[in-house]
């Protein structure tokens, strides 16, 4: 299983294989709050960077959740319906949104875990 | 200069930070949204036990003076002279289009009316009534008192009282003297405290103190407030509604609707007569989506309506919202489309409240 990538929108990915599995990070999770709704991508979607694909609904409010890369979506995490608390419970594991297959090399603006460290230090 | 620095502060912002509150602007106010343990274990555990709202920042103030309940009856078209001492009640201040300036809770404290009006409002209420006080009528805003809100089914055995549902009266909380009344925005039975704004820590670290009391935040107070049905002003009232088609006529005194002595009068009265042409009712959407404020809401492929307020109800376990309909739509079980991220959402018009009232009557 590769390293956490991060972006600056707050999703982390992890390639496994040929396809990036993405989430929401522990940050993201924790601002939003207890998660009662996802609204997952259609499978088969052709996705750019940085496009909206989900949403994500708290008890208080709706945030959408963007493509960390370009590609297609292959697919989601179904179990979300049932049991959309494993986004706060377990964000980076079972609380998975959905999988990309990548139509090109990784953007390199994706951060490791230190550097999304201090990014999230910057917004402190 | 950041929007923080604007903002006033309650006399509990320091108990807050030290809870670990989230801390949100509202209304002018820096206000907690939620503690550590969320908005839904602070909402469940109102509904199952005991929760301690800070809501200092709503507008209190004493009205003064023979006559007054005949003077505020000038703004409102409550029944304020018919209300007993020891008793509060429900009203709205309206504007000469019979649109809802506010809505506020009145007492009769025997030598005074005692008042707490929303926080967003109470800049435009106060010199509203003031406008209308004939001489020895004095209106007194008391920026000098906190309010706290202890709710839950818990609350009776905690703080036991011969007060029933809207009743209030002076009482001694943990050596602390306040005026509190048998009332809340949640549901649930409970009290609002009013207390000097030196004591109210306190006050508030001896309410916390006692067994099952949690502190709860603005979010809690919101998925609370939209489960037992209760209107949020800027959200479900404005100054372009109307009591009638905001389903609040059983706030009109049956005596004032004989006199129609209150600004606004000509406007409600006709909108009784004919009935009025939108209604606001429950909404039940299907599934486990949230359709929230602003959401449009369509039947038959037209556009009938909106959200007025909406999201997910804990104790529920579902969506909820309130919303204005067409007249046409607004029977119970009458079906819906919510136009959410440009999808239709089904939904059903559903009664009010989603969950049952348990006040102490």
């Amino acid at each position: 299983m590769s390293a956490l990538k991060f972006t600056k929108d707050h999703e982390w990915l992890r390639l496994e294989g040929d396809v990036a599995v993405v989430g929401i990070t522990d940050h993201a999770q924790n601002a939003l709050g207890d998660v009662v709704f996802v609204d997952l991508p259609e499978l088969g979607r052709e996705v750019e960077a940085g496009e909206a694909v989900a949403v994500v609904e708290s008890v208080k409010a709706a945030s959408d959740v963007y493509a960390p890369i370009a590609g297609k979506v292959v697919e989601v995490n179904a179990a979300l319906a049932e049991e959309p608390g494993r986004i706060n419970s377990d964000p980076t594991g079972e609380g998975w949104f959905f999988k990309i297959a990548p139509s090109g090399p990784l953007p390199d603006d994706l951060m490791d875990a230190d550097a999304y460290a201090a990014f999230l230090e910057t917004l402190a | 200069m950041t929007a923080t620095e604007t903002l006033h502060t309650t006399p509990l912002d320091a108990l807050h930070r030290e809870l670990g509150a989230r801390m949100v602007p509202f209304a002018g106010y820096s206000m907690p949204l939620q503690y550590p343990a969320g908005i839904m274990a602070e909402h469940l555990h109102c509904r199952s036990a005991a929760a301690l709202f800070d809501v200092s920042h709503m507008g209190q103030a004493e009205l003064v003076g023979e006559g007054a309940a005949a003077a505020l009856e000038a703004l409102t078209p409550a029944d304020v002279q018919g209300l007993k001492p020891g008793r509060q009640r429900y009203g709205l201040l309206l504007n000469e289009h019979g649109g809802i300036v506010d809505d506020f809770m009145f007492a009769n404290l025997g030598e005074r009316l005692f008042l707490v009006v929303n926080a967003s409002r109470k800049h435009l209420d106060f010199p509203l009534i003031e406008s209308v006080l004939p001489a020895g009528v004095r209106l007194r805003p008391l920026p000098d008192r906190a309010l706290l809100a202890l709710q839950g089914p818990g609350v009776a055995a905690l703080i036991p009282s011969d007060l029933t549902f809207m009743g209030i009266a002076p009482m001694t909380i943990a050596g602390i003297e306040v005026i509190a009344s048998r009332s809340g925005y949640t549901g649930e039975d409970g009290y609002e405290i009013s207390v000097p704004a030196e004591r109210a820590e306190a006050l508030a670290r001896a309410l916390l103190a006692m067994p099952g009391v949690m502190p709860a935040g603005l979010g809690a107070r919101d998925s609370l407030r939209l489960e037992a049905g209760l209107c949020l002003y800027g959200n479900d009232l404005d100054e372009t509604t109307n009591p009638v088609e905001a389903a609040l006529t059983w706030s009109i005194g049956k005596r004032r609707r004989m006199a129609w002595d209150f600004r606004g009068a000509e406007a409600v009265r006709e909108a009784l007569d004919k009935g009025p042409p939108r209604l606001r009712v429950g909404i039940r959407p299907e599934g486990r989506q949230p359709a929230r404020a602003h959401t449009e809401i369509r039947a038959g492929g037209a556009k009938i309506g909106e959200v007025t307020s909406g999201g997910f109800g804990p104790s529920v376990n579902g969506p909820v919202a309130m919303g204005y309909v067409a007249r046409d739509h607004a029977a119970d079980g009458a079906p819906l489309d919510l136009i959410v991220r440009d999808k239709a959402l089904p939904a059903r018009v559903a009664p009010l409240p989603f969950h049952p009232h348990r006040y102490a009557r």
